[in-house]
């Protein structure tokens, strides 16, 4: 499968120059399998260019949401396929305990927060909600579950024929308690994530920051690393970073981390642009 | 390998933050975690005993009546949230692990998560000083 980073940004879209080397648009993901399924993994601003860069043909998309805070859904009404008659549009992500996903997304897509409501867009929509139970799309299938982090948010595993990439963007697993990472049967997200050859997962906070902010739903970089290395990941792409973490920053603190976890496994940190090819 | 749900996850994190006893158990009625204020009431530590089985955990105490009358499982607060899924409450004596009869008070309820899944049950209980 086909992994590429439209936004890798966290909570706020940050453009200048001097995040213009990871990216200021907030968290998607488009994956893209052998026969030609086209998932996308949220639907933040970084969404607006993933429609751009598709061709007309591209008439049927499937856009998984892991939550509906508004750096997961600001980009949706912006999604060109939307926009587009005859497009097949089909949204996942979780209800709430009294709100269906539909319900809860109208909240954001109509009026006075936003103009168009959703029923005014062009392309046939459908709404899925999750996550008890695998799905089927295409080649793949998913295993959705619920992860620490506030309000209902879905963590999601995508198994092809022969890879599985793990997508977490926004968890904070230390929030488990002691038992985190050492006890892999008491870590949120570790099913998902157990041997994955992608693990995407939130790295929002450098250690003195995330002190700051525990139960904030967000993991610090060390935290991601710990999680990779307990899940027995294949490679580790931290994401979801701080909008207040200039390009400078970043490189520093993964320089630090990668120092301090001395990884068995291979690291990229995310970026806007970035495409990773996922084998098994 | 099998992961805890998340509810059961933040239910044991909430117990590690509180000060009074916790109790959680899983849909089976299996004891799957006590925090460090419960192990002071029942004598002993959860990291040596673990997770225990139900039919274990309810007759290792002797819990028994005021009367001295022995409380069968069915009849204690948990084994109640669990198998009417509804709170459930009483007052009764247990010997603890460390050789100590002691007077516990304890509240216990179902545990239901998102999309009304049973996840087991959680129990309060206190010690009574009188």
């Amino acid at each position: 499968m086909k992994v590429e980073f439209w936004g890798t940004r966290g909570s706020l879209a940050s453009p200048g120059f001097d995040t213009a080397r990871y990216g200021g648009n907030t968290s998607c993901v488009s994956v893209r399998g052998s026969e030609g399924t086209l998932i996308v993994l949220d639907a933040g601003t970084g969404i607006r260019n993933l429609g751009q860069s598709l061709p007309p043909t591209v008439n049927q998309a499937h856009i998984l949401l892991t939550h509906l805070h508004m750096d997961h859904i600001q980009g949706l009404p912006f999604f060109a396929p939307l926009r587009r008659p005859g497009s097949e549009i089909h949204i996942w992500g979780p209800a709430s305990t009294t709100l269906g996903l539909s319900a809860r997304l109208q909240k954001y897509l109509s009026p006075p927060l936003f103009p168009v409501s959703i029923r005014e867009l062009a392309a046939r929509i459908h709404f899925h909600e999750l996550p008890f139970h695998v799905i089927e799309i295409g080649e793949f299938m998913i295993h959705a579950q619920l992860i620490i982090h506030p309000n209902p948010t879905i963590g999601y595993r995508i198994q092809s024929a022969n890879a599985a990439l793990t997508y977490l963007p926004d968890h904070e697993p230390a929030l488990g308690g002691r038992a985190f990472a050492r006890d892999t049967s008491w870590t949120s997200g570790y099913k998902l994530a157990e041997g994955a050859n992608l693990l995407i997962h939130d790295s929002q906070y450098s250690e003195e920051e995330y002190r700051q902010r525990i139960g904030f739903g967000h993991s610090s970089l060390g935290h991601a690393f710990r999680f990779a290395e307990a899940s027995n990941v294949k490679h580790f792409v931290p994401f979801h970073h701080d909008p207040t973490h200039d390009d400078d920053t970043l490189d520093r603190m993964f320089e630090r981390a990668m120092q301090d976890a001395q990884p068995s496994y291979g690291v990229t940190p995310g970026h806007e642009g970035l495409s990773i090819d996922v084998r098994g | 390998m099998f992961q805890q749900e998340i509810e059961v996850i933040l239910a044991r994190h909430l117990a590690e933050c509180l000060a009074m006893p916790v109790f959680l158990v899983n849909p089976d009625g299996d004891l799957i975690f006590y925090n460090e204020p419960a192990e002071k009431v029942l004598g002993q530590n959860y990291n040596e005993t673990g997770a225990m089985p139900a039919r274990e955990w309810t007759t290792i105490f002797q819990p028994m009546s005021r009367e001295g009358n022995a409380i069968p499982p069915e009849e204690l607060p948990l084994m109640i949230a669990l198998s009417k899924h509804q709170p459930a409450h009483d007052l009764f004596w247990i010997h603890a692990k460390d050789g100590v009869t002691r007077e516990i008070e304890v509240t216990a309820f179902p545990l239901i998560g998102q999309a009304g899944r049973f996840l087991g049950a959680i129990a309060l209980f206190w010690e009574r000083s009188t």
